[in-house]
């Protein structure tokens, strides 16, 4: 699971073009929207894509990807129950 | 009503190179445009890491009016943008990703005039824009547009210019014409500025 997160924090670097931000900076339970790493609605979309391209899981449902995108945290459980 | 009006302040970007008034503000000997942005956003250590996820052309437009609207107190300053290659670069970027997954995130720069939103974005502008595309630097239509925004009172000042970007090649020439300035706004001091930074 810590492989897992490690491995979601430089792809969400890597993919939401976040070149002030390195992997220490962002913590397992840190906010990814709003006050946290202040992401947006296309960084959302992004995220999205994200899980389909490299974790073949496909959101059913857009309105789920506010928990899921919550944090690191939930994004990795999620991953975790759901991928292919 | 024309002669009124005055070039207030001038970018260039050119060849890796930002001129302000003329005077070079920074260089970089970078391959790329991407890595010469970058070097360019730590010199001015502009702190706005939304930059990063600009496309080329808005990067360009960004960084060339940056030291034209830092200092400006005129909130109510419109933006006048022209270009030969409107978002082509970008425009290719998205139809290469359209057999895979297409990203959103650079499908949103697919129209030129998204510069302008940036541009507003960061310096709070609510002004009146437009972007035109032509087949190279037009004064011409730049000098009339930015006329009739003062002279109906839409805008107190106008950023215009020429930002063209395409396989890496850059071109930016931006200023701003207000009721005051060093040079009178002219075809002719439009041709000359443009020409040489």
């Amino acid at each position: 699971m810590s492989d897992l997160k490690q491995e979601l924090k430089e792809k969400i670097i890597e993919q939401l073009n976040l070149e002030d931000v390195s992997v220490a900076e962002i913590g397992d339970t840190d906010q990814l929207f709003g006050e946290g790493l202040g992401l947006d609605s296309i960084d959302a979309l992004e995220l999205i894509v994200m899980l389909d391209k490299d974790y073949g899981i496909k959101l059913a449902d857009p309105k789920e990807g506010r928990k899921i995108f919550e944090s690191v945290d939930t994004m990795a459980t999620y991953i975790e129950a759901n991928r292919a | 009503m024309a002669n009124d009006y005055f070039i207030q302040a001038y970018s260039h970007i050119r060849n890796n190179q930002i001129w302000h008034n003329g005077e070079s503000i920074f260089t970089a000997d970078s391959a790329d445009f991407s890595s010469f942005m970058k070097a360019a956003y730590k010199h001015f250590a502009l702190d706005y890491g939304k930059f990063f996820k600009m496309d080329s052309l808005s990067k360009l437009a960004f960084m060339a009016s940056n030291p034209l609207l830092n200092d400006e107190p005129e909130k109510n300053t419109a933006l006048v943008m022209t270009n030969k290659a409107g978002s082509l670069d970008t425009d290719r970027k998205h139809q290469t990703t359209m057999n895979d997954y297409p990203s959103p995130a650079v499908f949103v720069y697919t129209l030129p005039n998204i510069c302008l939103g940036e541009i507003s974005i960061k310096h709070q502008l609510y002004s009146e824009n437009a972007f035109f595309v032509f087949d190279s630097f037009n004064p011409s239509t730049l000098h009339d547009y930015a006329n009739a925004l003062l002279d109906s009172k839409k805008a107190e000042k106008v950023l215009c210019g020429w930002v063209d970007f395409e396989h890496q090649k850059h071109d930016a020439f931006l200023y701003i014409v207000s009721k005051s300035g060093t040079f009178e706004h002219s075809l002719e001091t439009l041709n000359r500025l443009y020409q040489t930074p």
